[in-house]
C-alpha cells in the first residue's frame, strides 16, 4: 500500500541525505540518484488508477492539508517521474564531463522533483504555492549551475519572473482567503459556487492565472524561458521544458480552473487566443535561430500553445488531445533537447553553423534525434501527429476552424524547422563546419544513449494511446476535468 | 482603505521590478512586492483592538471567537517570509557573481543573451 506521501517525503528526504553522506563517497550521487527517480517511477506505475486521499498529520480537510490522488494528478506524476528518470540516468555521464560538483545537482535535482510531485497532488491552495517555490527555487539554482555569465544572466531574468508570478499567485490566494477564510481547493469550490463569480472572485482569478501563465511562459509572458531553458545543463533542459512548465503552469492553471472556478466561456476565450498567439509566435521566432537549445526552447513556447487550446475548447475531445499533447510534448521535447546535450557533449558547442554530417559519428544520437523532430513536426505513425490533429479535429468539432487553420500553420512551421536542424547537424553540415574536429567525434556513452533509445521507443509507443483513446488511461482524467467542480468536492469532503 | 495601501506598495514593488536598471534596486523592488502581499495576508487576519488568539479557561467560547485575531494569516506569511528569505539570498548570491562576471551591476550592460 503506498500512499500519496511517499512522492513527496522520497526526493525530499534524498534531496538533504545525498550532500551528507557523498563527500566521503563519490559514487553516491550518481547511484542514490537514479534510484531515487526510479523508485518514484515504480511507484508511479504501482499506483496506477487508484484514487486516495492522505491527511498530513491526520487533520480532516477543511482544516489540514489534504494530498489528493486521482487520475489527472496521477497522469502528471507519470509524465514527471518518467522523465526525471530518464534525465537522471543521462545526467551520470553528462554531469561527469561537463560539469563538477554531482552532489549539488542531484540534491537540487530531488528537491524539483519534490516539489513538483507535491503540487501535482496538493488540495490546498496555499500548500501549492509553498511546493510551487520549492520546485522553482531549485530550477533558479539550476539554470545557473555552470556560473558562467550567459548562464547567470538567464538564471536571474528567471528569477526575476518567477518571483514576480509567485507573488501574483500568492496574492490572489490572500484575498481568497480573506473571502472565504480557507485556503482547500474543494472548500473554496464550494464557497465559489455558492457565491458565484463577483468582482472580487473574478480580481483573484486573474492574479491566479496571470501568475500561472507566467510560469507556463504563455506568450505575453514568454520572455524568461528562450533564456532559462537552454542555459541549464541538458537534462535539467529536459525537465524544465517537459515538465517544469507544464506542472507548475498548465497543471495549475487547469485544474483551478476546472475544479475550483467553473470552467466558463470567458476562460476558454482566455485560453484559445493566449493558447494560438504562442502556437504562433513561438514556431516563427524558433525559425531564426541558429543555436540548437535555444530553437526547441522556442518550440515549447508554441507546443504549449496547442495544449492551451485542447484545454480552452472545454470539449472532451478537445481536453484529451491537451492530455495527449502534453504526455507526448514532455517525451519527445525532453528526447530532443537530451540529442541536443549529447551533441553538445561530442562536439562542444551549440551553434547549429559548426556541426555537420554527425550522421556518420553518432547514428544512435542521429536517428532519435530524428524521431524526436518527426515527433514533434506531427508526422504519422509518431505520438506527435495523433494529438496534434486530434486537437485539429476538436476544434473543427467545437465549431472552431480558424482555430485548427493555424494549428496546421504551426505544425507546418514546425515541419521546416527542424528540417532546418536536420539539414545543418545531421545530414548536411553547416556554415562553418570543421572537418578536423569532425574526424575525433564518437558516439556517446552507453548510458546517455539507453536514455534518448528509450525515449524514442516511447515516442512511438504512445502512439498506440489513440486506439483505445475512449477506454485508454486518459479516460478517468478527462472525467475528472469534464464533470467540472461538484465531484471533486464531494471527493475531498464528502457529500 | 488599508487593503487599497497594500495593493499601492505591491504596485510600487512592481515598478521597481520592471522598470529599474540596476539590479539592486530590482531586487529591492521585488522586496517590496512580498512585503506588500505578507502585510495584506497579515491585515486579513487582523481585527481592530482582538486579542491573541489563546483560549484560557474565564473565557467562553463565543468570547473567544469575537475577540481574537485569525492565527492562519499569521502561519502562512511566516511561511512566505521564509520563502522569501530563500529567493533573496539566491538573488543576491547571482547577483555578486553576474558583478564578477560583468563588472557592473547594469542590466542594459549584459547582454549576451540575444534574439
Amino acid at each position: 500500500m503506498i500512499g500519496p506521501q511517499i512522492f513527496i517525503a522520497l526526493p525530499l528526504g534524498m534531496a538533504f541525505f545525498i550532500p551528507m553522506v557523498s563527500r566521503k563517497l563519490k559514487w553516491f550521487p550518481d547511484v542514490s540518484g537514479n534510484i531515487t527517480t526510479f523508485l518514484l517511477l515504480l511507484f508511479t506505475l504501482l499506483v496506477a488508477g487508484e484514487n486516495t486521499t492522505y491527511y498530513m498529520g491526520n487533520w480532516p480537510p477543511p482544516f489540514g492539508i489534504v494530498l489528493v490522488l486521482d487520475g489527472f494528478s496521477w497522469f502528471l506524476l507519470l509524465v514527471i517521474n518518467l522523465i526525471a528518470f530518464m534525465s537522471t540516468l543521462f545526467s551520470v555521464s553528462y554531469m561527469e564531463k561537463l560539469y563538477t560538483s554531482k552532489l549539488r545537482y542531484y540534491s537540487l535535482f530531488l528537491l524539483m522533483v519534490a516539489g513538483m510531485n507535491g503540487v501535482v497532488l496538493t488540495g490546498d491552495l496555499f500548500n501549492l504555492f509553498v511546493f510551487l517555490e520549492i520546485s522553482v527555487i531549485s530550477a533558479y539554482a539550476l539554470v545557473g549551475f555552470g556560473c558562467q555569465a550567459r548562464e547567470l544572466e538567464a538564471s536571474f531574468k528567471y528569477i526575476v519572473m518567477g518571483t514576480i508570478s509567485s507573488l501574483f499567485i500568492l496574492f490572489g490566494i490572500g484575498i481568497l482567503y480573506g473571502n472565504f477564510g480557507t485556503v482547500n481547493m474543494a472548500q473554496l469550490a464550494q464557497f465559489i459556487r455558492g457565491d458565484g463569480f463577483n468582482n472580487l472572485i473574478a480580481f483573484s482569478f486573474i492574479l491566479l492565472v496571470v501568475g500561472f501563465l507566467i510560469k507556463a511562459a504563455i506568450v505575453p509572458f514568454h520572455a524568461w524561458l528562450p533564456d532559462a531553458h537552454p542555459s541549464a545543463p541538458s537534462p535539467m533542459s529536459a525537465m524544465l521544458s517537459g515538465v517544469v512548465v507544464k506542472a507548475c503552469g498548465v497543471y495549475t492553471i487547469v485544474r483551478i480552473t476546472f475544479n475550483v472556478f467553473g470552467f466558463n466561456p470567458m476562460i476558454s476565450n482566455i485560453f484559445l487566443y493566449t493558447g494560438v498567439l504562442s502556437m504562433m509566435v513561438g514556431v516563427i521566432l524558433a525559425l531564426i535561430q541558429f543555436d540548437f537549445k535555444r530553437l526547441l526552447a522556442y518550440h515549447t513556447i508554441s507546443q504549449i500553445g496547442y495544449i492551451f487550446v485542447g484545454f480552452g475548447l472545454g470539449t472532451p475531445l478537445g481536453i484529451i488531445g491537451g492530455l495527449f499533447h502534453l504526455l507526448n510534448h514532455s517525451i519527445f521535447k525532453s528526447l530532443l533537447f537530451l540529442g541536443a546535450g549529447s551533441v553538445e557533449y561530442e562536439t562542444g558547442t551549440r551553434d547549429l553553423n559548426k556541426m555537420g554530417n554527425l550522421i556518420k559519428k553518432m547514428p544512435v544520437t542521429s536517428f532519435s534525434t530524428l524521431i524526436g523532430s518527426l515527433s514533434i513536426s506531427g508526422i504519422p505513425p509518431f505520438n506527435g501527429f495523433w494529438s496534434k490533429l486530434i486537437i485539429i479535429i476538436a476544434a473543427v468539432k467545437a465549431g472552431r476552424p480558424v482555430i485548427a487553420l493555424w494549428a496546421v500553420i504551426g505544425s507546418i512551421l514546425t515541419l521546416s524547422s527542424f528540417s532546418k536542424v536536420q539539414k545543418y547537424a545531421f545530414f548536411g553540415k553547416g556554415e562553418e563546419f570543421d572537418k578536423e574536429k569532425w574526424s575525433d567525434y564518437k558516439e556517446v556513452p552507453f548510458l546517455m544513449r539507453i536514455s534518448m533509445v528509450s525515449l524514442s521507443i516511447l515516442c512511438v509507443a504512445t502512439a498506440f494511446f489513440v486506439y483505445n483513446w475512449t477506454e485508454g488511461p486518459l479516460n478517468s482524467v478527462i472525467k475528472i476535468l469534464t464533470d467540472g467542480v461538484l465531484p471533486y468536492i464531494n471527493k475531498i469532503l464528502g457529500s | 482603505m488599508i487593503y487599497y495601501l497594500c495593493f499601492l506598495v505591491f504596485l510600487i514593488g512592481v515598478y521597481g521590478a520592471l522598470c529599474k536598471k540596476n539590479i539592486v534596486k530590482i531586487i529591492l523592488g521585488l522586496m517590496l512586492m512580498e512585503y506588500a502581499v505578507n502585510l495584506f495576508i497579515v491585515l486579513v487576519g487582523y481585527r481592530k483592538g482582538g486579542i491573541a488568539p489563546i483560549m484560557n479557561k474565564s473565557m467562553s467560547l463565543s468570547e473567544f471567537v469575537s475577540k481574537s485575531v485569525d492565527p492562519l494569516p499569521q502561519a502562512f506569511v511566516l511561511t512566505s517570509i521564509v520563502i522569501g528569505l530563500g529567493i533573496l539570498s539566491l538573488m543576491v548570491a547571482v547577483a555578486i557573481r553576474l558583478y564578477e562576471r560583468y563588472g557592473t551591476f547594469d542590466i542594459t550592460e549584459m547582454k549576451k543573451l540575444r534574439g
